[in-house]
């Protein structure tokens, strides 16, 4: 029974591992490749300087910038032709004193901008599986 | 029933009114429904079972209260549940809860017409390890541990229960594991419970044939239709601590089972519905399995 389970679990691992790597990209097709990506990623950064939770994060900063990083890093990160040359989430978030709070707001927000861009529910659990993780480096407080 | 009991409940509710007072935060910030709903012994998790997550809408840094309203209504009988949680830094959870067990016709054919089994019960749970929600690269599931101590008032069927050895009072102890599987949109949680309680307590504690504390496992799982909506099944083993007793099989208890709709149609509201599979209790009056249904509605700040 437990090999038949380290079997199972290991066998899903890696079909997971190879999906990423073999270059799936069916999950970058879902969010309409990167034109799709780019106004997602437009709005998201809009919305999160309207929400009074997440704005002083963003009000200040190169909101342009912000954006093209966003679609890569999302980009590369669904299966898509892109590569993010920004700096990695730890060194990006040093001295931001983010809290889970509003990290968690920051989740809320982008699943706003993606039922606005009518991004089904599944796929858009798919994309936040690949950024929730992301938490251990960008909250600090 | 001893005259102290009758106090220590409202005195806690007022700590707590206190509480919500003094310190509960405006802007708390869980997801969604990953705060859980609260089973009819108040504990955040599923229906029935304590899950590993930390009661009410506070994350890390927080402090946060939930209130809920629970009727369960078998075949055969009536439960009502009342209570309020208070979650600390998503770390801590204490809960409250009154249970309102109405016999029904099984009151009546043992000469107690009208007979309520009633309960107070304080649950402590603390996070020891892991995330549950956000951890979506390992498999590491968020666990917890905790206790919930039961005082159950039975009215005119002490004697009884005295007869059969059960206790009027008892703690369960619990570790639970629970996993978002968030890339799939499923939740998972595994509970062990260490526990001595006939029917959840209502029957109270062991008895004659068996006074040791069993483990028993219990399962949820859900799955996400909508950040708003889950639905999902649980299934709770029991023990059977009445069985046999001085009424032969009379007593004899079964798993519980359930399946569920959660919906959260804003940040501080919850509504579970469910259908509900008791199993028998008291087959010597009421010999037809307590299936019914099972609604709750949930505040939390």
């Amino acid at each position: 029974m437990t090999r038949l389970l380290i079997t199972l679990l290991l066998a899903f691992t890696l079909g997971q591992a190879s999906a990423q790597t073999t270059g799936n990209d069916s999950l970058y097709k879902a969010f309409g490749e990167k034109a799709g990506l780019t106004l997602l990623m437009d709005d998201f950064v809009q919305r999160l300087v309207a929400e009074p939770r997440t704005q002083s994060f963003f009000k200040n900063i190169d909101q342009s910038r912000l954006k093209t990083q966003l679609t890569d890093q999302l980009c590369m990160l669904s299966g898509g032709p892109c590569k993010y040359t920004g700096r990695d989430m730890k060194s990006a978030h040093v001295g931001m004193a983010v809290g889970k709070s509003e990290y968690n707001a920051l989740v809320e927000v982008l699943q706003e901008a993606m039922d606005a861009k009518n991004i089904a529910f599944t796929n858009q659990n798919r994309m936040l599986a690949l950024l929730a993780s992301m938490h251990r480096d960008i909250i600090t407080k | 029933m001893n005259g102290l009991s009758r106090y220590w409940l409202p005195v806690l509710v007022l700590g707590f009114g206190i509480f919500v007072i003094g310190g509960a935060q405006a802007d708390t910030g869980k997801l969604r429904l990953t705060g859980g709903v609260n089973s009819i012994d108040g504990v955040a998790g599923g229906g029935l079972t304590p899950w590993a997550i930390i009661g009410t809408n506070a994350s890390a840094d927080e402090r946060g209260v939930s209130a809920f309203a629970t009727r369960v209504k078998p075949k055969d009988y009536a439960l009502d549940v009342l209570g309020v949680v208070a979650g600390f830094n998503d770390r801590i959870e204490f809960s409250l809860a009154r249970q309102e067990f109405d016999t029904k016709a099984t009151g009546v054919a043992l000469g107690l017409p009208g007979l309520k089994l009633e309960q107070n019960i304080v649950g402590v749970k603390v996070k020891v390890a892991g995330e549950a929600i956000l951890d979506s690269d390992t498999w590491m599931p968020q666990i917890a541990v905790g206790l919930i101590y039961k005082d159950l008032d039975a009215g005119g069927l002490a004697p009884t229960l005295n007869a059969l050895g059960a206790k009027q009072h008892g703690t369960d102890f619990y570790v639970s594991a629970t996993k978002l599987l968030l890339a799939q949109s499923v939740l998972l949680n595994g509970t062990l419970r260490a526990t001595k309680a006939n029917q959840n307590g209502l029957l109270g504690f062991g008895g004659t044939a068996q006074n040791d504390y069993r483990v028993m496992p219990e399962f949820s799982a859900a799955y996400l239709l909508r950040k708003d909506l889950a639905i999902g099944a649980e299934y709770r083993a029991k023990p059977d601590n009445l069985n046999p007793s001085i009424l032969g099989a009379g007593l004899k208890e079964d798993d519980w089972k359930d399946i569920f709709v959660a919906w959260a149609p804003t940040k501080n509201v919850a509504l579970t519905a469910a259908y509900v599979d008791l199993g028998r209790i008291v087959p010597a009056i009421q010999s037809r399995k307590q299936t019914g249904w099972y609604l709750s509605a949930q505040v939390s700040f």
